[in-house]
């Protein structure tokens, strides 16, 4: 069965605010579904398709929101999670078991702490008990590419500014001041080689996606945008044989640009979950944007930059300046992908002609297990 | 719950899985076991007791010299939970000399001292845990340069 235009996103939603202290989470996945519906078009009556992080359980929140849905999807693989809703909506309507897919993702990691991550879990008692940060165990990752390909902090650092340079346009943006190269050295070290800006940003709020099948679009007055491939892989810590150097994408792109027909020298925008620089850095070389180990120099002299370099990335601000909530970005950098390919990014920003974009989403973390999901963009009819 | 060890990092009480009880009572001996898999010679970590390489419900508990090289290793300054107020440590990948990579936490030594590339050895950390009995933690310290035999 092919998928390929099978699916269209009709509707997306960001929540504009970052700090939230008079809202409940539920009350958030409410927002933006509303949101997100309203762009599309269409109203909670017509979603039959629901599709969630599961974190606050599927039922409640099906019941909360009133849905008469056939089909339920809870995956779960960390800020990834949308990505691969994307595309299991996208195999759920053209398998025909539901034709509108809500996916929603709201959170109040800002305002609310969390228990300790992973608490638990098989591996809880081998790793958690060594003090291991989400930024400690990306750092491992960072500090090991550094040693075998050359990687420097600067270079990571140049992932920071491009964001920066992004958010200064993004009136919603958590951090809209551009920072250099010099002040991301300067801030204070996190775990070596990660300082404070190479971290993202912790946030309140949420997104939402509307899903549709291509009959559905077709009575919509709004500009749809095509899915036209996706992939989703874990990568986990092979038995105690990690490689923390590479991400699942280097599977997920070739898969997701092969089924859409496309190859990386196509992509007008991408947007690339940036959790730490080093997230980015490794992604766009696992992607095949670049040799691997050589992203150091792909990111340098701006060239993340609209209008400056060769592949704009994150041009909302991404998880770095603009918004991470839930702790999980992947559902607000597929929004600013349907931004570019409809023409409603921010205009000092906006790729002109953006035909094709590239979402990357990463969950969990690098330096153990994480899971990956690529989708490819198209602005063409289905 | 958990108590500092003896390098002021937390060490916390033995967890609740029985079907580790070789590796946990090793543990509490200052050995180190690891999990080999009988049916294609897999060693395994995390510790299961099973080979998650060939699915093979044949493990054996192997006694290791614990000697390795640190694989990757980065100083937090500051960590969840207990370890927010400990000041910084090491926390690290050791590649052990049987295959594994271990994640650890190197002690002994001033933080800025550890680098990729460097030989470590198993060190168990011990601590009485109030009104739950002693608990012995997997960590590493770096191996002397000048070639004395870390492990007698």
């Amino acid at each position: 069965m092919s998928r390929r235009g099978h699916a269209r996103i009709a509707g997306v939603y960001e929540h504009p605010r970052r700090v939230i202290k008079d809202r409940s989470v539920a009350q958030l996945h409410y927002e933006v579904a509303a949101g997100a519906l309203a762009d599309a078009g269409l109203s909670f009556a017509d979603v039959d398709g629901y599709f969630s992080d599961g974190r606050t359980p599927s039922l409640s929140m099906i019941d909360y929101l009133g849905l008469d849905v056939r089909h339920v999807d809870s995956t779960s693989i960390g800020g990834s999670s949308y990505l691969a809703h994307v595309g299991h909506a996208m195999s759920a309507i053209a398998a025909g078991t539901c034709r509108v897919a809500l996916i929603t993702c709201a959170g109040l990691p800002r305002s609310r702490r969390r228990p300790e991550f992973h608490e638990g879990t098989p591996e809880s008692a081998f790793e958690d008990v060594y003090g291991t940060s989400t930024a400690g165990v990306y750092a491992l990752a960072a500090q090991r590419h550094m040693y075998q390909y050359g990687t420097t902090a600067a270079q990571l650092a140049e992932i920071k500014v491009a964001a920066s340079h992004h958010a200064q346009y993004n009136p919603n943006a958590l951090l809209p001041d551009k920072v250099t190269v010099e002040q991301v050295l300067e801030s204070p070290l996190i775990s070596d080689p990660l300082h404070r800006l190479d971290c993202c940003v912790v946030t309140d709020g949420g997104g939402a996606l509307v899903v549709v099948s291509p009959e559905v679009a077709a009575g919509l007055d709004r500009e749809t945008v095509s899915v036209l491939g996706q992939a989703e892989a874990p990568k986990h810590s092979a038995n105690g044989r990690i490689d923390p150097t590479y991400t699942a994408a280097a599977w997920t792109g070739p898969r997701a640009l092969a089924e859409a027909g496309v190859n990386t020298a196509d992509i007008d925008y991408a947007s690339i979950y940036d959790s730490f620089t080093i997230t980015v850095l490794e992604t766009l070389e696992d992607l095949g944007f670049c040799e691997k180990g050589k992203g150091g120099q792909f990111v340098t002299d701006g060239n993340l930059i609209s209008g400056v370099g060769r592949l704009p990335v994150n041009t909302d601000g991404g998880g770095l300046c603009n918004n991470h909530p839930n702790n999980q970005g992947g559902v607000i950098r597929t929004v600013e992908a349907v931004r570019q390919l409809r023409g409603e990014a921010a205009p000092p920003v906006q790729v002109a002609d953006c035909e094709l974009a590239l979402v990357h989403g990463t969950g969990g973390r690098i330096g153990t297990r994480m899971g990956g999901a690529t989708l490819i963009l198209g602005r063409d009819a289905a | 719950m958990s108590t500092l060890g003896q390098f002021g990092l937390p060490v916390p009480a033995v967890p609740e899985a029985p079907e580790l009880g070789a590796y946990w009572a090793a543990a509490a001996a200052g050995r180190l076991v690891l999990p080999r898999c009988r049916q294609c010679g897999f060693v395994i970590w995390y510790p299961r007791n099973f080979c998650p390489a060939c699915g093979a419900a044949d493990v054996e508990w192997t006694d290791s010299p614990g000697l390795g090289t640190v694989y990757s290793c980065t100083v937090t300054r500051h960590g969840p939970g207990r370890y927010r107020d400990v000041g910084p440590y090491v926390l690290a990948y050791v590649e052990l000399d049987e295959g594994p990579r271990v994640m650890t936490n190197i002690v002994g030594c001033a933080p800025e001292e550890v680098a990729i590339g460097q030989r470590a050895v198993a060190v168990f950390d011990q601590a009485e845990l109030e009104g739950q009995g002693p608990a012995a933690l997997l960590r590493f310290r770096l191996v002397p340069t000048d070639g004395e035999d870390p492990t007698t």
